[in-house]
């Protein structure tokens, strides 16, 4: 199979602190990768380093390469056309303080779409695909804010998928919201990845172990294993791995 | 048990006093407002809404242009200046040193800022007395105001805004334009009203500038003419100045009475105005917050 | 799809935004510039010394540019000093003791009623005050000390103490407010009353703070011209006692300015009044810098 992603010798520094060392992996389409470790292992620097968010902090240098579809993302694309390729969806939900149409209108709009037709058909896509339309159909005009959490974040989940992407990173989707919200996002996850490439970060094994094809452990800024999630989870090849996944540490 | 009493005794005392000076300041505070505004009333006679040189009208009028002309200037400078200060600027002694200098702007005696104005919008360009660099003038007192308030509340957005934003592919200026400032837009309207309400009663910085004539004629729309009413090139005496006029060249014998009820119709206009700024400010923010 | 260049969805912007803070740089130095360009011209061009312009009392500028005439500014000097001294002195303590209601006696009643009340008044135009001085204050201190006229650097004080209130009084309990209540809980738990928590816990804590406030409202103070200008009386004698008339610095810039030939010593004088001016309020701006550290300093140490 062909990767979408393929990330080799990849070294980022935050000034003198070396937070990802020598990572190579390959992501597949089509498929949900989940990446766990320990916190400040370095996975949450990974999945930002995939769509360049890490540009936007200080002192952030990175070297190595990660091609998206044969393609250098550091090289041969600018930040903001990859972002629109490869959406992201935040830990805490964060839609903006627009309605909720408005939201969802607001990448199709950044990349100058006006047509008041075609954004309809975007928005409505968007919601379906987010499973959510059903609840904010007839109130697309009022504002985001009065949404519980579990529905910000679905909506923030159609926001990046209007902006059409072919990947969605996850940063932690669930952890700041209730259990039954949480398995909604995780059925949704299982949906899209027919059309989408999904890469999720989460603290939460049994999320891992449930929704992704392939699992990476991240500790101390290293890629330790990195293989199929069922494979990982019942014979770990890496004692360490061992130990993090049945709670010895982390 | 001795200190223990005596104790007692002094917060009992300090707390009465606390009371008192409270009390008296509210009292102090109300009785300057409806002395000021009652006076103005007893005294009023119709003429003095007038358009005439009686009456306050045209000097009403120039209040209220002067203060649209100078938020033509001050806002869009303020905020982008704001903008600047809390986005773009990278933190070192470029920033700091912009910092000192909105402080120092926002400090500076209304009077000086006046003479500058004067200096260089009316000795230097070789003009008369005019309504723009009253408005010019104005507006440098006004930006450090409007600037500081943009800044903060850029500052005071989650960071969710910004990554949500930028995590869709938008530039930092998209993010800026289209989410930071819709969203903090409550907040900057409260401090351009704030910024309005203070220009209504300023008169230092306009002695100088603004000029302390009208000659207006009302049939007259050809904007070059000097008695136009909206040509922003002709002198203009604001409500403030007409206050300070009466004092000094008391005109004619109901001087007096013209002053006092200028007096009671700046307070109004002030007060509705930092009353208006408060409750929309409330009003969009409860918008904004969602409910 | 109409797809826009990152040089207008952004540099350019970037670069407006960017020019419009350089901007204000560029306009306050400019300020500073024109002041210290005209205001030194009364010891460059007319050859006075500064301790002519500040310590002698001869004030006769001459309105031409041959110059040849006295530029002792220190009865305006003494005037400014004087008011703003009154003014602090009656303001401060009742200021204070207002913040102290407003956050420590009666949050409730401070927080619906007395905040937004000084918060109204603090944007109240100062001719207002100057007008209502002239026409009820004056005549009030004229009839109550029996004088000739009520014209006084009593009347300019109060005037200016009541102008600055409120600016002293929202400063003071922003400080007040942001004293930690576990500074208030550990002294009430150790049976002070409320006095002593205010007094021994809430005040020294807050001192960086109301002393800021007290610096910013003698700052506006010393920068109100109209307003004292209308009940100072404008004569140009040191005043004997705080019931006798005198000038100063603003008022003189106010009512002189207009009149004096543009270059002339007279206007050049003028304009070394205003540049003492503003040299007095990047000296207060320095004066908070300070407290501010100052006060930022003894915290971090006691941590």
């Amino acid at each position: 199979m062909k990767s979408k992603f393929e990330v080799s010798k990849l070294n980022l520094h935050y000034g003198q602190f070396h937070a990802l060392k020598d990572v190579s992996l390959s992501i597949f389409p089509h498929e949900v990768t989940a990446l766990i470790g320990p916190s400040g292992c370095g996975k949450s620097t990974f999945l930002k380093t995939l769509n360049r968010m890490n540009d936007l902090e200080d002192g952030v240098t990175i070297d190595g390469s990660v091609l998206l579809d044969g393609k250098d993302i550091f090289k041969d694309m600018d930040a903001i056309s990859l972002r629109q390729r490869v959406g992201m969806v935040f830990q805490q939900p964060n839609p903006f303080p627009k309605s909720i149409y408005e939201n969802v209108a607001y990448g199709p709009r950044l990349q100058g779409i006006r047509s008041k037709v075609k954004l309809d058909e975007i928005v409505e896509n968007a919601l379906r695909g987010a499973a959510i339309w059903d609840e904010v159909k007839d109130r697309l005009k009022k504002n985001a804010m009065g949404l519980s959490g579990g529905q910000q974040q679905r909506l923030c989940i159609a926001r990046a998928l209007a902006a059409g992407p072919d990947v969605l990173l996850m940063d932690e989707p669930t952890s700041a919201l209730d259990p039954i919200s949480t398995s909604k996002i995780e059925e949704l996850c299982a949906q899209l990845k027919k059309d989408y490439t999904i890469v999720m970060v989460t603290h939460n094994m049994q999320q891992a172990a449930r929704i992704s094809d392939r699992t990476a452990f991240f500790l101390l800024g290293e890629v330790v294993e990195y293989s199929d999630t069922d494979q990982m989870f019942s014979m770990p090849k890496d004692k360490r791995t061992e130990d993090y996944i049945t709670g010895r540490f982390g | 048990m001795e200190a223990n009493k005596k104790a007692k005794r002094t917060d009992r005392i300090m707390t009465w006093i606390f009371v008192a000076v409270a009390g008296f300041f509210l009292l102090l505070l109300a009785g300057f407002a409806l002395l000021v505004i009652g006076r103005g009333l007893a005294g009023f006679e119709p003429y003095m809404l007038s358009f005439s040189r009686e009456g306050i009208g045209n000097q009403l009028f120039n209040t209220l242009y002067l203060v649209v002309l100078s938020l033509l200037v001050s806002v869009p400078f303020g905020i982008a200046t704001g903008v600047y200060l809390a986005e773009y600027a990278k933190p070192g002694r470029m920033t700091n040193f912009l910092g000192i200098c909105i402080e120092t702007l926002s400090s500076l005696p209304s009077i000086v800022v006046g003479l500058f104005g004067y200096l260089v919008f009316i000795v230097l360009v070789g003009a008369k007395w005019n309504l723009a660099s009253g408005a010019l003038a104005v507006s440098i007192l006004n930006l450090p105001l409007i600037a500081t308030t943009t800044k903060d509340a850029m500052l005071s957005m989650p960071k969710g805004y910004r990554m949500g934003s930028m995590g869709l592919g938008a530039t930092h200026w998209q993010t800026i334009r289209r989410v930071l400032l819709p969203a903090c837009m409550p907040r900057i309207l409260t401090g351009i009203i704030l910024a309005a309400g203070r220009v209504f009663g300023e008169a230092a910085a306009l002695l100088y500038t603004a000029g302390m004539s009208t000659d207006i004629n009302w049939s007259n729309w050809d904007l070059s003419s000097p008695t136009c009413p909206l040509n922003p090139f002709r002198p203009g005496e604001t409500l403030a100045l007409h206050i300070w006029a009466s004092r000094t060249e008391a005109i004619g014998a109901d001087s007096a009475q013209i002053a006092n009820f200028s007096s009671a119709v700046l307070l109004i206009l002030v007060f509705t105005f930092s009353i208006g700024a408060r409750i929309i400010g409330h009003r969009m923010e409860r918008k904004t917050g969602g409910k | 799809m109409k797809k826009k260049s990152l040089f207008w969805k952004e540099h350019f912007w970037h670069g407006l935004i960017t020019c419009c803070g350089l901007l204000v740089i560029v306009l306050t130095l400019a300020i500073g510039a024109f002041l210290v360009y005209k205001g030194s011209g009364t010891f460059t061009k007319y050859g006075h010394s500064i301790f002519e312009f500040f310590f002698s009392s001869k004030w006769a500028p001459a309105d031409n540019s041959t110059g040849g005439g006295a530029v002792g500014a220190a009865v305006y000097i003494v005037g400014s000093l004087s008011t703003c001294g009154l003014a602090l002195l009656i303001a401060a303590p009742f200021s204070i003791a207002a913040a102290i209601f407003m956050t420590e006696i009666s949050p409730k009643l401070g927080k619906s009623i007395f905040r937004p009340a000084v918060e109204l008044f603090v944007g109240i135009p100062s001719v207002i005050y100057g007008w209502v001085g002239l026409t009820t204050l004056v005549p009030a201190i004229k009839e109550l000390f029996d004088l000739n006229m009520g014209y006084s650097v009593l009347a300019a004080g109060i005037v200016l103490a009541v102008m600055i209130f409120p600016t002293i009084t929202t400063i003071a309990a922003d400080a007040l407010k942001s004293v930690p209540n576990d500074y208030r809980k550990a002294a009430y738990g150790l049976g002070a009353t409320r006095w002593q928590v205010i007094h021994q816990i809430v005040l020294p804590a807050a001192k960086p703070g109301i002393f800021t406030g007290i610096v910013m409202g003698l700052a506006r103070a010393f920068g109100e011209a109209l307003a004292v200008a209308m009940v100072i009386g404008k004569m140009r004698a040191f005043p004997k006692s705080i019931l006798s008339p005198t000038t100063n610095l603003t008022s003189a810039i106010a009512s002189d300015m207009g009149g004096a030939m543009e270059g002339g010593e007279y206007n050049t004088a003028l304009w070394t009044m205003a540049l003492l001016l503003f040299l007095i309020s990047l000296l207060f701006i320095f004066i908070i810098h300070r407290i501010v550290a100052k006060g930022g300093a003894e915290k971090d140490g006691s941590k």
